[in-house]
């Protein structure tokens, strides 16, 4: 099971990167591809946050910014959604939190296949700069929403048609060549090159859920290769796999025959995955988030993995819920609805779970703490309007409306971000050596918790008002009252204060990274491997000489008996604090 | 290939050997996956009532010879032997292209042609990948590196054959029982 790169102390120079180049530019270190990704990924995003901010400009204050046309308006909309979908949220549970947490906390030296790494990170790099040529290509970027739907998405008549689309789905496929590389280089460190004593079931949930993440991500990013692949095909070379024969500006098309439903159930066969690629490791770290911060074993590990995995299999047979309105064979419809529903299960002994373990735990209300409290109550509302949606008769009216938008904002934009900041907190003294500013940290923690809500609990309303989404503006309908005005005013000035806010984030992190307080090697006083590596940040080759040795789980917190509040899980086994034994199995 | 930054050390070939066959177990479920999906989109669009049937070129029975031979040298041990015969299906499969270029089928014509060429040139690319790898196992050919690009070439074959009868049996009509459309 180990897999040991070999390190003899005198080789420790020789082996370990020297110039400046190969240390941080062309590395195949874990914990620097980690932060490479990382940063690329929170800069990507702020490109993201500046979109949204200006969309919310528009819908607040219309036609006070006469530079955000109608065209312009879907141009931000979807390369809003992508960058966070995609550029944001999956590349940095992925390659950042992955990257940096997978090897530290089963007990590698790095990723089986270094070179690889290295290779996912440029193939991102370079997705993302690909992606925001598309702002610089003529045309500008494209407006057809994340969805990308043909047939508009190439048609005329649609922003970014001619050169943004093309440049849209370039970007896509080098991204799910790099996911893939990282992916495999994950899932064979996890089943390879864990250290002695780490069985699959004493894995941190952090690793579980990015590992089930991962599977997810391999399995399901073909989806959306294959619907790329062909929707290029067709924009650029003809062919009518998705192109239906059609009048398009008063002239007959080439096109015939292609079925658009083909491209919405292969990219939703992708899609609806890709929200647990990113909900399944937030679960998992927040999982490890509440067990530290509450001083508590994490209520019922094993259901934990088998709900991580069950949610992992049902993501692939649920896709169809996002195509209620496209129309369906209503047995169809009654089968996918069953399946979402079902989701709820596993979802919601994970959400039990979570509060069991708070139940009379010693909780620290430290930072990362907040947000994962935070992010518990976010998914819990954004997964109740999820049971509405689910439900045909109930979509088939909201999913026109701003309520689909505050749904899927809560669940899967909110909530997962706050893991991100939770996960970022908790870490950072880890990866830089040095704490994050707690006042800046609260500061952050606040209005972004509350300015969430303050964002997105209006829509639901606005929802059932029976607000469109994406609409351009609103004035001019008679059917939208004059509060749905004065709200969209208010969410647009929170919008921007919460958006002011992630600055203050951008500068806690660049100034601590340097200034910050020096961090102790475990100032959470955490149990899981990464925080018993012998340096802080870790060395090239994480361990030193001799890689550690596990003895338990990653929960032994508050054992009776035991001289701290914690037990690490190399720490000898006459220490105590094993795993409990299910059945005489374990 | 060395893909560590650390060199390895002689005993430690067999972990890393153990690593890289499970990484190249999860390839393949990948491009599993990947070819999976074009199939179904395959059956989809076919069963619509622009899509015809289009005439296998006797070609691709050659390539089929010179892939199922490449697989059966590489198991042999035969690396040198296995990665002509791969080249050899490439040159098979281009002439195969040809043949169904001067016979009028273009790639915008039907869906059938279109998947065809689409499919040939992603399985093209996968035997070119597999390819790369073979000339990184000619650097330091292990009995373990064999034996992987044995399997890598099996799968090849096997995706291969599992094509080539889509492409030759799921005709329009087929397509269209799968599908339940009536004519």
């Amino acid at each position: 099971m180990a897999y040991v790169i070999p390190t003899r102390p005198d080789d420790e120079s020789h082996h370990a990167p020297q110039s400046f180049w190969t240390r941080y530019v062309w590395s195949q270190d874990h914990k620097v591809i980690a932060v490479q990704y990382g940063c690329t990924a929170i800069a990507v995003g702020l490109v993201g946050l500046v979109l949204s901010n200006l969309m919310r400009l528009q819908l607040g204050f219309p036609g006070q910014f006469a530079f955000i046309n109608a065209e312009r308006y879907y141009q931000f909309v979807t390369m809003h959604g992508m960058i966070m979908v995609i550029y944001l949220l999956t590349a940095l549970f992925l390659g950042g939190f992955g990257n940096y947490l997978i090897p530290l906390m089963v007990g590698a030296r790095d990723m089986v296949f270094p070179y690889l790494n290295m290779l996912s990170f440029w193939f991102y790099l370079l997705s993302v700069v690909v992606l925001i040529a598309s702002f610089f290509v003529p045309g500008g970027p494209t407006g057809a929403g994340w969805t990308l739907y043909p047939p508009q998405a190439i048609l005329p008549g649609t922003p970014g048609h001619d050169w943004g689309i093309i440049v849209m789905l370039v970007s896509l496929l080098i991204f799910i060549v790099a996911a893939t590389m990282g992916g495999l280089n994950y899932v064979t460190t996890v089943l390879q090159a864990r250290c002695e004593g780490m069985t699959l079931l004493r894995m941190p949930l952090s690793v579980w859920g990015i590992f089930t993440a991962t599977i997810l991500a391999l399995l399901a990013f073909p989806a959306l290769f294959v619907s790329g692949v062909m929707m290029l095909f067709d924009k650029v070379l003809g062919t009518s796999f998705f192109m239906p024969s059609l009048v398009s500006m008063g002239q007959l098309s080439a096109h015939q025959g292609g079925s658009p439903l083909l491209f919405q159930h292969l990219f939703w066969f992708f899609g609806h995955p890709e929200v647990y690629i990113v909900a399944l490791p937030a679960f998992g770290i927040v999982s490890d988030l509440i067990s530290v911060h509450a001083r508590k074993a994490i209520f019922g590990y094993r259901t934990m993995v088998w709900a991580i995995v069950a949610i992992g299999g049902l993501s692939f047979v649920v896709w169809a819920h996002h195509m209620f309105v496209s129309g369906m064979n209503p047995y169809f419809g009654f089968f996918f609805a069953t399946s979402t529903l079902i989701i709820a299960v596993p979802t919601a002994i994970k959400v039990y779970n979570w509060l069991l373990t708070l139940w009379r735990g010693d909780i620290h209300l430290s930072v990362p703490m907040l947000f994962a409290l935070a992010f518990m109550l976010t998914f819990l509302l954004g997964g109740l309007t999820g049971l509405f949606l689910g439900n045909v008769s109930v979509d088939i009216p909201l999913s026109g409306t701003y309520f689909v938008v505050a749904h899927f904002h809560m669940v899967m934009g909110v909530a997962p971000l706050l893991v991100v900041f939770g996960g970022i907190y908790h870490w950072f003294p880890k990866i830089t050596g040095r704490m994050l500013d707690d006042r800046l940290g609260h500061l952050h923690f606040w209005v972004t918790f509350l300015g969430t809500y303050a964002i997105f609990f209006p829509m639901h309303y606005l929802g059932l008002l029976g607000m469109p989404r994406r609409y351009h503006h609103f004035t001019d309908y008679e059917f939208i009252p004059a509060s749905a005005h004065a709200f969209n005013a208010w969410i647009t000035v929170i919008a921007l204060i919460v958006g002011a806010v992630q600055l203050v984030f951008v500068f806690n992190l660049l100034w601590s990274a340097f200034r910050g307080r020096k961090a102790d090697p475990n100032p959470w006083q955490a149990a899981s491997l990464e925080w018993a590596t012998p340096e802080t940040p870790p060395a090239h080759g994480n361990w030193g000489r001799d890689l550690p040795v596990v003895h338990r789980w990653a929960y032994a917190y508050s054992v009776p008996g035991a001289p701290r509040d914690f037990i690490p899980q190399d720490a000898p086994s006459k220490e105590g604090g094993a795993e409990p034994t299910y059945g005489g199995a374990a | 290939m060395n893909t560590s930054a650390v060199p390895l050390n002689a005993p430690d070939e067999a972990a890393r050997e153990r690593a890289l066959s499970a990484g190249l177990w999860a390839f393949l479920v990948v491009v599993t996956s990947l070819f999976s999906l074009f199939l179904t989109a395959y059956v989809m669009r076919l069963s619509s009532p622009d899509a015809v049937a289009i005439e296998m070129p006797w070609q691709l029975w050659v390539s089929t010879a010179v892939l199922t031979l490449g697989s059966v040298m590489m198991q042999r041990g035969q690396l040198n032997a296995g990665g002509a015969c791969a080249m050899g299906f490439l040159v098979a499969q281009w002439t195969a292209w040809q043949a169904l270029q001067a016979a009028n089928v273009t790639l915008t014509g039907n869906p059938a042609a279109s998947f065809f060429y689409l499919l040939t040139a992603l399985h093209g690319l996968h035997v070119a990948g597999g390819l790369v790898a073979w000339a990184n196992v000619q650097a330091a050919p292990t009995p373990g590196r064999i034996a992987m690009c044995a399997r890598y070439w099996h799968y090849l074959l096997l995706l291969w054959v599992v094509l080539f009868m889509a492409f030759s049996w799921i005709t329009p009509e087929v397509a269209r029982a799968i599908c339940g459309v009536k004519p």
